[in-house]
């Protein structure tokens, strides 16, 4: 459990009503993509938190590139009171506006995902907007590790720093899963990441991904002169045992007894 | 065409607000330098790197803003498709993705870089317009038409010295209907593109050798296509010919028929084409035309045959 005074909810009580409440939507159809939204959690929860400007005539941005972790932003989403409790009913039903990747136009969602490696182009474009406006906005851009093996990320890292931005903040849930195996084992020439961030002009820092403060630390503490990416070492599936880094339950929704198991694992905090 | 448009860009920099113009290391370099020298911000290079291109594009317009994508017509939509329909066209933006040397304008640098099946590729996205002017006064009109257009924009053009075809057409430029530039009541050709100049060295001889006159109808906007117009065309002349440089497949020709049946036309009609075949020759523009079956000849003969039969 987090250290929490009464009556004050800590980024990891919100975190654990979060995972609960993304395996409740579970148990109301089948759902996809459970263990990539326990993944990202943490780092979506900073940004929205902790990070960015929500209220304002130029509201900071976030765009979910990885728009298959959606489940993340969706209970973070009616947390804030930008979706509705209805909105969650109808997750992927007939009738609903949310699926399992986040669509334009839904209240709260800036840009449709869910094809790999388009987010960071178009937060590269929003950011661009701002500067040569003078408009004081940041955008927030969440991608997987998987995702960083499309050559459009790098066309987007290429330019980013060129174009002179600044105001662009990308964080990488590095769970080191992807469909068919571990990322560092499909592809183990392209890690380390963090030198090749650098290479390409980006202020670079390693965190553990599901330590809300320590992603919150990074990004306060660049320098501003470039833009920044924050590589979040995490766990698919995080919280519950039988998702963590077993790949079916990229795909998965959990039995009826485990919902059981997992809200157990969730509440003993393990 | 390409000064033409960089020269429209230029005031349209002027007029309207956020107007940006990327490119992917291709650009009009004389004629984009006024545009370059008053919106130094507002003019960027992306590098050889089209996904970059229209993804950036794409997140200007969420912000607004009304960005130009410019570079070679395979490169601005092949390479990125998959930016342009999801980032562009699902999104709905005003991105106009200009594509120059449509067709296969760049008759020397091989099939790589002849876009032969652009129109059917980019009508087949949904919120795509597609235009294809066939002048230099043309381009800049349909410049204009795609800034005003609330939406994504595929604007076809040729290269260079292109000659003028339309300060004595008949009809006005409006977006979105067919427009007569050649005054003609027997024959009519259908056209788009720099190639409607071949349509206009054709129906001189036509002319002089049958005696009929020969209208041009310039189909400058492809989607969405002005399909009343179309069957007007094929009510009023006995004989209606579509030229067009592009694949058989989901061009003009095709929607031209299916118009016609819909609107139980009686005239002849004939499509002119590429044919769905890659080109793996070098040479002229006109020489890699007529490998494909396209040449002032073949318009002619097509039109005059069954006369002399």
């Amino acid at each position: 459990m987090g250290v929490s005074s009464p009556g004050i909810e800590t980024a990891a009580d919100r975190c654990r009503r979060y995972r609960r409440h993304i395996l409740d939507i579970s148990q109301r159809g089948v759902v996809l993509h459970i263990a990539p939204a326990f993944s990202c959690l943490e780092l979506v929860d900073a940004v929205y938190h902790e990070l960015m400007r929500r209220d304002g005539d130029l509201p900071d941005t976030f765009i979910l590139s990885k728009g298959h972790g959606c489940l993340s932003q969706y209970v973070i989403l009616e947390d804030l009171g930008v979706l509705t409790a209805a909105h969650l009913e109808g997750y992927c039903k007939p009738g609903g506006m949310l699926g399992s990747h986040p669509d334009y136009g839904i209240p709260g969602i800036e840009a449709s995902t869910g094809s790999l490696g388009h987010g960071l182009g178009l937060g590269v474009g929003m950011a661009l907007a701002d500067k040569v406006r003078g408009d004081d906005r940041q955008v927030f851009v969440v991608l997987s590790d998987g995702e960083l093996q499309e050559g459009s990320v790098w066309e987007a890292m290429m330019l980013a720093p060129s174009l002179g931005i600044t105001n662009l903040v990308a964080l990488v849930d590095l769970n080191d899963f992807q469909s068919l195996g571990r990322t560092s084992e499909t592809l183990p020439n392209f890690y380390p990441m963090k030198d090749k961030v650098e290479a390409f002009g980006w202020e670079c820092r390693e965190v553990n991904g599901h330590d809300s403060p320590a992603i919150v630390a990074a990004v306060k503490s660049r320098s501003g002169q470039k833009p920044m990416m924050v590589l979040g070492r995490t766990t698919k599936g995080k919280g519950v045992s039988y998702m963590e880094n077993v790949p079916i339950w990229h795909y998965r929704s959990p039995s009826p007894e485990e919902y059981q198991q997992a809200i157990r694992e969730l509440e003993a905090g393990r | 065409m390409r000064d033409h448009f960089a020269r429209t860009m230029h005031e349209v920099g002027h007029k309207v607000k956020d107007v940006f113009i990327v490119v992917a290391d291709i650009s009009p370099a004389g004629s984009m330098a006024p545009f370059r020298a008053d919106f130094p911000d507002r003019f960027i290079n992306v590098g050889v790197a089209e996904q970059s291109m229209i993804g950036l594009c794409a997140g200007l317009a969420l912000r607004g803003c009304r960005p130009f994508a410019y570079t070679i017509a395979t490169f601005s939509i092949y390479r990125p498709f998959e930016q342009v329909r999801d980032d562009v066209c699902y999104h709905d933006l005003p991105v106009t993705i200009v594509g120059i040397g449509g067709g296969i304008a760049y008759s020397t640098l091989g099939g790589t870089h002849h876009a032969q099946e652009d129109v059917a590729v980019m009508s087949a996205l949904p919120n795509m317009t597609v235009m294809a002017p066939c002048d230099p006064a043309e381009t800049a009109l349909a410049t204009w038409a795609a800034v005003e257009r609330n939406g994504p924009v595929y604007l076809r053009l040729g290269k260079a010295g292109e000659p003028d075809l339309t300060s004595n057409a008949p009809d006005p430029y409006v977006f979105g209907k067919v427009r007569r530039i050649r005054q003609g009541k027997d024959i009519c050709i259908l056209s788009y593109g720099p190639i409607t100049k071949m349509a206009f060295d054709a129906a001189e001889i036509i002319e002089r050798e049958s005696g009929a006159s020969v209208a041009i109808v310039s189909v400058h906007t492809l989607k969405p296509l002005d399909r009343e117009g179309i069957a007007r065309v094929l009510q009023q002349f006995s004989t209606v010919v579509v030229v067009e440089e592009h694949s058989p497949r989901g061009g003009l020709g095709g929607q031209v028929k299916e118009v016609a049946w819909e609107s139980a036309a009686r005239c002849r009609l004939t499509t002119l084409s590429l044919q769905d075949e890659f080109i793996h020759a070098f040479g002229s523009h006109a020489y890699l035309l007529g490998m494909h079956g396209l040449s002032v000849e073949a318009i002619t003969k097509a039109v005059l045959a069954p006369v002399a039969r």
